[in-house]
């Protein structure tokens, strides 16, 4: 986008400089202030005063091994979930894409029709709607409306990839004499499935991220095991730490499967190309995603 | 079936609640996240870094997460606020990266080229945006801003579980006296999110192919 200003002169270095500066120290004064206002001793209704936020009295159980090992307990809940549900996701995003692009139209509408109602509903209610209805426990109505949905999302992706694919790989493939089958299982899924790994990726971290709705369920992943249990066992006072804990827990994991995610993109960048500016949006893109992956070229025959 | 037409009035009424969840934070996360995509092309680098970790830090965090730090922590906190201004708070907060990123890629999208063009043709600033790369940009901005508020639609759907009476809670409450047509119930309210979903969605879809430019 620099090539919409002239390039900065000696005076207008100087301002950015300084305009830099001043912003610097701007957010440096809005974070001081937070700590402050969160570190101020607080009074209750009641006029008891209670430790502010940063006091050792809310922090000192971090000491303790018993909540330690809860924490890694939490961590294993929701990895244990997004782990069967992402090997779910990616299986039932195949037999989508696999259904959405079959010759017979018998098949080809229902299962667009199942996609779109997949894809429109929030997971959450996927969820509940397992556990009431075939009244599973917690953990397999988020595993299996965490795969159903993402899968519907897979799918579309993969669709899309093997659509993207110029006509003469399946034209070459029928006049070899591969069977119809042959040539969609053999030459355009593996292409489609390798061009669209990026978005498969970038949608197992936004399934990693949902695990956490099936909180809203009972099922005990990191925020319920960690700041609901744990607070109801060492007591309100620390309700505020614990939060922090899971917070940070959860960025330290989702930020470095996004950036993996990212490394995979560029791994397998070259041999896709640089995005094109005007291509179709790839249909993965719903608000949940984590990262912003460049949709790869579409190869043009030649 | 007769539960769902007994309890319309509590369908609808979520239902209700559901889209002024999503109107008002579409609203709100709109005009952040416009700002924070200005922000991330600032010339001033401490605003764009300021930008580039909010994005990154909001977008990381689950919305159950940013939902639950609105709805408990911020009240143990000492804010009173009701549930449903704070739920819209936590939906903007979540929903106002990924429209900076739609907006942003949008930008993005349109070939340096263009750019490059106008001012070689001595267009001023505000003449190169304005004429040339703003009404490319916004044709390729609007499909994923869509995008985004489907998922704002179905996330809403996570308030239910913080004290907010929208469409899912209303599905538990129904679901608490007629407990005996839980299928009927749930596929009422998926009817309800399909309403919106699948419609931005055709909408998505036709203003993409009407605004589709062949470079």
């Amino acid at each position: 986008m620099s090539v919409l200003y002239d390039a900065p002169g000696p005076i207008t270095k100087r301002r950015e400089r300084i305009g830099s500066i001043i912003g610097l120290v701007l957010i440096v004064v809005g974070l001081v202030a937070l700590v402050l206002a969160l570190a101020a001793p607080r009074v209750s209704a009641n006029g008891a005063e209670q430790p502010g936020m940063f006091d050792p009295s809310r922090w000192d159980i971090f000491t303790d091994l018993a909540l330690w090992r809860g924490v890694l307990d939490g961590v294993w809940g929701t990895l244990r979930m997004a782990g069967v549900a992402a090997v779910l996701a990616v299986l039932v995003g195949i037999a989508f894409s696999f259904g959405r692009t079959a010759r017979s139209a018998f098949v080809r509408i229902p299962v667009l029709v199942i996609l779109e109602f997949f894809r429109g509903m929030p997971v959450l209610l996927m969820m509940l709607f397992i556990l009431l209805v075939f009244s599973t426990g917690a953990y397999p109505a988020g595993v299996l409306a965490l795969g159903i949905y993402n899968g519907a999302i897979i799918g579309e992706a993969l669709r899309a990839g093997i659509a993207s694919l110029p006509r003469g790989q399946r034209e070459s493939g029928l006049a070899i004499g591969l069977t119809p089958v042959q040539t969609r299982m053999l030459i355009e899924f593996p292409q489609a499935f390798r061009q669209m790994l990026p978005i498969i990726i970038a949608q197992l971290v936004v399934l990693l991220k949902d695990t956490s709705l099936a909180y809203v369920i009972g099922y005990p992943e990191l925020l319920r095991k960690v700041v609901n249990q744990m607070s109801n066992f060492y007591g309100n006072r620390y309700f505020f730490s614990l939060f922090f804990l899971t917070l940070v827990i959860y960025l330290a994991i989702n930020l470095s499967l996004s950036w993996l995610a990212r490394y995979v993109a560029r791994r397998s960048g070259p041999r896709m190309g640089k995005a094109l500016p005007n291509t179709p949006k790839p249909p993965g893109i719903e608000g949940t995603r984590a990262i912003t992956l460049p949709r790869p070229r579409n190869r043009t025959p030649d | 079936m007769d539960a769902v037409i007994e309890n319309l009035p509590t369908f609808l009424r979520g239902f209700g609640m559901t889209l002024g969840l999503l109107v008002l934070s579409g609203t709100a996360a709109f005009a952040v996240g416009s700002i924070v995509a200005a922000m991330r092309i600032s010339p001033i680098a401490s605003v764009r870094g300021f930008a580039a970790a909010y994005t990154e830090i909001l977008r990381n965090t689950p919305l159950t997460l940013v939902l639950f730090f609105c709805a408990f922590i911020l009240p143990y906190l000492g804010v009173r606020i009701d549930f449903f201004t704070l739920a819209v708070i936590g939906l903007t907060a979540y929903t106002s990266p990924f429209v900076a990123e739609a907006i942003r890629s949008g930008f993005n999208g349109v070939p340096i080229g263009q750019a490059e063009a106008a001012r070689s043709i001595g267009m001023s600033f505000g003449q190169t945006l304005g004429l040339v790369v703003m009404p490319q940009a916004i044709r390729m901005v609007i499909p994923p801003l869509i995008n985004v508020f489907i998922a704002l639609t179905k996330n809403t759907s996570v308030a239910g579980a913080f004290f907010v009476k929208e469409l899912f809670a209303s599905a538990g409450d129904v679901i608490n006296i007629r407990g005996d047509s839980v299928v009927a119930i749930l596929l009422a309210v998926a009817f309800f999110y399909l309403l919106v979903t699948v419609t931005l969605g055709i909408i998505a879809a036709r203003v993409e192919k009407k605004v589709a430019v062949l470079r």
